[in-house]
């Protein structure tokens, strides 16, 4: 922040993005949408969440650091902004581990209690 | 500082502000105050509406001690007197949860405060503040259509699955809980970003006043946890209105969630109810000890981590309902760790006191009685962050009690302690010493008697939330009644005492009381605009300077008579440009 | 109102070098950065709040994913992966257009920030027009949240009374399907917004003029999404299927088990065969291969390009799709059948599937209403812009705008493999 001078010295603040580098992250995502769209006709197992998710992440990525700015931001903003994915992770973890812990199912596998048309 | 001196030196006061400079009266008409962006309006409007909302709610809590006079209930009677118990109860919670408590110290007192502490001319988005207020009232008007209409009888915790059934009006309370934490999630936004950005040259992170680091504290948990207080709620009118099946049992949702949710924001909710209060109690004890306050920063730094490990012990409200054994042992073992920097505050705060000339003024009084207060709730609490114990006291009047001392004891004392304290800067008017002492001696043994036999009735296995009881817990009760009523009269004192000095109260001086921090280093009331000029920036606990004018009944900051020496430069960057965050 | 010539002076005397406040520095702060900083700290904070309040959502859908994998492996074949993609395509570009808006506005280029604005506003307009397809058609099977659940695999798609003859039977709200009372406010919007563009032709003001045209563009941009979604969702080989009764058409196409027709009344009769005759299978399957063969026989052409996996990929859950949508469970295929049937039985509940359409219309409907409110800013924005409110010293409401959008954006991003694309 201190690299930025006063506005009266008439130095800008405004850290306009090239536009070349604009259409590349847009074709890195449609790129990378298109990958995620194929994979799923493959079956990875248990790697099919992991891949999908990381192929989200990248692409969170690309908005985050070219689209958002955040790659020319304050650190303090990029701080606050990641920091808030440690309070989702500290809540999804504590919330879906203790799901974990404490059912197996989230309906016996009977169904009886609701009548179900299905007919076969 | 004898008295009866009279400082010599170079005498700096800020004197009386004009009546076009004064915010109370630059501009006229009630308009000028429901549209006026200054922070200090709006922070005044809050301490209205806030200690409306504490009226109503009170009263709502004496009609349950009434209640509970007799074992089979002395107010509410016929068939209906369960259900009338159940509503009076939940509204009572509610209201002095998400319409006193939680706005009660940051959007009041920290509206007024926060900019002028900081030497700022407002806070960072004024208009935001006003909407925050704004949507207050309009979280209120849902609380009170919700009264109107069927009443509320879930208790304030919404719990699943008798949230879902329940023909009481559910959704107007959450959608009204929902706009209210939206209003708290403004309010904190806009304090981060005015702490952050609007420090003026000279006011560094560890000059600032250990209310703002508290204010701080609190608008992250604010920021944090109000937003998933907001879906779930927002969940909670879906699964009402249509059944979505994650908290409805009925639909393969499950409760347990619902509380997990619930507690992610409701604990750290606690910590935005009391940090604040430990803001001001660390201000009031060092100025009113005229003493350095003891271990500056590890009371800002303890602040900041009750904010962080807030967020990691919700579960301890849930060790009966179902949780999983491991999980239960991680947040019991987790919940020991926040008493560590509770504690710390707590023993720099008599740190402070020791050895300091301590005025037993109002505020002070408010102070001291907080600390034994607090302590009681605090260390009453790990009782219930202990497995073994919880098991036998979940539910019962200990709970109750143990939550009163810290909401209670802990935060309404601060905050009373912290309008006493500010009384003479808000309105520039001095209140009657000994009115407000007396009030506060009653509010503290009315609260004493009110509550401790709760924590005695609470180990004997009285449950909480019942309307009737077995006679043996009667005489406790009757105490406990008597203890409520000798508490309202308390606060009724505290009331009529404040209310009488706006008529004929004496003209408060800029410094009252000796502070170092800069809302003294301005009139009072403030002027509009706060400083004409970025104030100088001392230490905000550095007492050497300031000295008691006996003639004129104020505080004046001496400065020695110097040569006139050439001064040094200020910086020109504002704090927020020099990147030290 | 200010008019546009008013805009460039601001602009100008922000960039002279007094040290008065210009006119678009509130009175709080000392620099146009101070400023700047502190809206972009807030915005940054504001998108913290808003990561938190999807997070409660993501979290449940995490915890109903664990426990059943299954449900959502089964009931994510109901969700058309060509629109999620489209729509995921629609908003990258928009998150496009709105990043180069915003430099735009750094760079003083008025004319590019009004159209680039505007493109945004379209994207955002597509997106809605093919969720309102995506809701509408699912919200017809029944496949609602859990407690509205009404989904019968036997038969999907219940009779409508048929819409009544005349030239104002379209006005009657008793005909009305989901699509229509979806499109209706979108058509009050563009008619209002037309009006107003006429208004502003016939008056000739340039102001209104400037705003009112790219706002025709951008409210028709529903209707367009709307049409792509029918397109894309009946299979995408009745391109000129009619407009109001676009929902009823592609229903009765959908996954070709009906006369891939868009008369409607027709579909309603043979549904209504259906009701009567519960057992008369035949009948169905017949209409149901006639209607997959055709329809199937373009895309296989298609997908033995190797090159072409999202179309293979897309076989392989249209296959799974029309098998547990229901009819097609009396096929030859035994091995397709039994697993199927299994699953069927166990998944197509309102506490079960339910629950996954649920979480569905959650994220994805409180991911819409953020859709609906940028929408509302990004046409303040618009007019703003329009007024030459911008300039290199104060482009901070496009920027935050802009970092609301893409976050928004990232949402989509997400939720756009967590729903529609499990295998």
């Amino acid at each position: 922040m201190s690299a930025h001078g006063h506005s009266e010295d008439g130095q800008d603040f405004a850290h306009p993005l090239p536009v070349p580098m604009l259409l590349a992250v847009f074709g890195a995502l449609v790129f990378l949408t298109i990958v995620t769209v194929a994979q799923a006709s493959f079956d990875f197992g248990k790697f099919d969440v992991a891949i999908v998710m990381g192929i989200a992440t990248i692409k969170a990525g690309l908005v985050m650091a070219f689209f958002m700015h955040m790659a020319f931001d304050k650190p303090f903003n990029v701080v606050v902004f990641l920091s808030s994915f440690v309070f989702v992770g500290l809540f999804v973890i504590f919330t879906l581990s203790d799901a974990a812990m404490t059912s197996d199912s989230f309906e016996p596998k009977i169904d009886e209690v609701v009548p179900v048309v299905v007919e076969m | 500082m004898s008295a009866g001196s009279i400082p010599s030196g170079k005498v700096r006061d800020p004197g009386y502000p004009t009546k076009s400079e004064n915010y109370l009266t630059n501009s006229k008409g009630i308009l000028s105050w429901m549209f006026t962006l200054d922070h200090k309006r709006i922070g005044v409007m809050y301490l209205v509406g806030v200690v409306v909302a504490f009226a109503v709610a009170g009263l709502l809590a004496l009609l349950i001690r009434l209640h509970l006079f007799q074992p089979d209930g002395a107010i509410f009677k016929g068939s209906d007197a369960n259900n009338t118990y159940n509503q009076v109860f939940t509204l009572h919670g509610a209201i002095m949860v998400f319409l006193f408590i939680i706005p009660s110290i940051p959007a009041a007192l920290g509206n007024f405060l926060v900019p002028v502490m900081l030497g700022a001319k407002d806070v960072a988005f004024p208009r935001l503040n006003l909407c925050s207020f704004y949507l207050w009232v309009a979280g209120a008007i849902f609380f009170v259509s919700a009264l109107c209409a069927s009443g509320l009888d879930t208790g304030w915790t919404f719990y699943t699955p008798y949230s879902t059934s329940s023909n009481s009006s559910v959704i107007l309370a959450t959608s009204g809980a929902f706009i209210l934490g939206f209003s708290s999630i403004f309010t904190g936004l806009n304090f981060i970003v005015t702490i952050n950005t609007m420090r003026p040259p000279g006011m560094s992170w560890f000059r600032m006043p250990l209310f703002l680091w508290a204010t701080y504290a609190t608008s992250i948990i604010q920021v944090l946890a109000t937003p998933v207080l907001g879906i779930t709620l927002l969940l909670l009118i879906a699964e009402r209105a249509m059944h979505i099946g994650i908290f409805d049992p009925e639909f393969n949702g499950d409760p347990v969630t619902f509380q997990h949710f619930f507690w992610f924001y409701s604990h750290p909710a606690v910590y935005i109810m009391i940090l604040p209060a430990f803001g001001i109690i660390s201000d009031l004890i060092s100025v009113h000890s005229h003493k350095r306050i003891f271990g500056y920063r590890f009371i800002a730094y303890s602040s900041i981590a009750i904010a962080l490990l807030g967020f990691l012990v919700w579960g301890h409200h849930m060790f009966t309902s179902g949780m999983g054994p491991l999980t239960t042992i991680i947040f019991s073992a987790l919940t020991f760790t926040v008493s560590v920097p509770s504690a710390i505050k707590v023993f720099n705060w008599l740190a402070t006191m020791y050895k300091g000339s301590i005025s037993l003024t109002t505020p002070m009084c408010f102070a001291i009685a907080f600390i034994f207060l607090f302590t009681i709730g605090g260390l009453t609490g790990l009782h219930l962050g202990t497995l073994a114990t919880d098991l036998h006291l979940h539910d019962t009047y200990f709970v109750v009690a143990h939550f009163h001392y810290v909401m209670v004891g802990g935060t309404l004392v601060a905050f009373l302690g912290g309008v006493f304290h500010w009384w003479p800067k808000m309105f520039g008017k001095m209140y009657s010493e000994w009115g407000g002492r007396l009030a506060a001696v009653i509010i503290f043994f009315g609260f004493n008697l009110t509550f401790l036999p709760q924590f005695v009735l609470g180990s004997r296995g009285m449950p909480r939330r019942y309307a009737t009881y077995d006679p043996e817990f009667a005489y406790l009760h009757q105490m406990s009644t008597i203890g409520s009523l000798l508490l309202g009269v308390g606060l009724l004192v505290a009331l009529v005492v404040l209310i009488h000095s706006l008529f004929r109260g004496k003209r408060a001086p800029a410094n009252p009381w000796g502070g170092a921090t800069l809302e003294w280093n301005c009139t009072s009331p403030p002027p509009f605009y706060n400083f004409e000029r970025a104030p100088v920036v001392g230490d905000p606990y550095d007492f050497t300077t300031i000295e008691w004018d006996s003639e004129n009944e104020r505080y004046v900051t001496v400065d020695p008579e110097r040569e006139i020496a050439p001064e040094e430069k200020p910086e020109t960057e504002p704090a927020h440009a020099q990147g030290d965050h | 109102m200010s008019t546009i010539e008013a805009g460039p002076e601001t602009a100008h005397s922000a960039d002279g070098h007094d040290h008065d406040h210009p006119s678009f520095l509130a009175h709080h702060f000392d620099t146009p950065e101070q400023q700047f900083d502190s809206g972009k700290l807030g915005i940054w904070l504001f998108l913290v709040t808003e990561i938190l309040f999807f997070s409660g959502m993501f979290c449940a859908y995490a915890i109903f994913r664990m426990l059943r994998p299954d449900v959502f492996e089964g009931c994510s074949q109901f969700l058309n992966t060509k629109l999620g993609a489209i729509n995921t395509g629609v908003l990258l570009f928009s998150s496009l257009t709105m990043a180069w808006a915003v430099r735009c506005s750094q760079v003083e280029d008025n004319k590019g920030l009004v159209g680039m604005l505007a493109a945004t506003l379209s994207c955002a307009m597509i997106f809605l027009g093919v969720k309102a397809i995506e809701y509408s058609h699912k919200w017809e099977m029944g496949l609602l949240p859990a407690g509205l659940f009404v989904y019968d695999p036997a038969n999907p798609h219940p009779p409508r009374p048929a819409p009544p003859e005349g030239p104002w039977a379209i006005f009657d709200p008793a005909y009305w399907t989901y699509l229509d009372y979806i499109c209706a406010p979108f058509a009050l919007i563009f008619v209002g917004v037309v009006i107003w563009l006429i208004y502003s032709l016939v008056t000739a003001n340039k102001f209104h003029l400037a705003v009112a045209k790219p706002l025709t563009v951008a409210s028709m941009c529903f209707f367009v999404g709307v049409g792509l979604g029918t397109i894309l969702e009946s299979g995408g080989s009745e391109s000129h299927v009619g407009e109001h009764h676009a929902g009823e058409a592609h229903a009765a196409a959908d996954d070709g088990h009906d006369h891939p027709d868009g008369e409607t009344h027709e579909s309603g009769e043979a549904v209504a065969a259906v009701i009567v005759e519960p057992n008369t299978n035949e009948i169905l399957v017949v209409g149901d291969e006639s209607g997959n063969k055709d329809e199937t026989a373009v895309r296989q052409r298609l997908a033995t390009d190797s090159t072409n996996s999202g179309i293979q990929s897309e076989i392989a859950a249209r296959q799974r799709q029309s098998s547990v949508a229901g009819t097609s469970i009396v096929t030859e295929d035994a091995e397709i059948t039994g697993a199927i049937e299994k699953v069927e039985s166990e998944v197509l509940t309102a506490r079960q599937a339910g629950v996954f359409f649920s979480i569905y219309y959650c994220m994805t409907g409180i991911h819409a209403i953020h859709i609906l409110a940028g929408i509302a800013v990004l046409v303040w924005l618009l007019v703003r812009a329009v007024r030459h409110d911008f300039n290199r010293q104060y482009f901070g409401p496009v920027d935050y705008v802009g970092l609301y959008w893409h976050l928004v954006d990232l949402i989509w991003i997400y939720l756009f493999p967590l729903l529609y694309l499990i295998r």
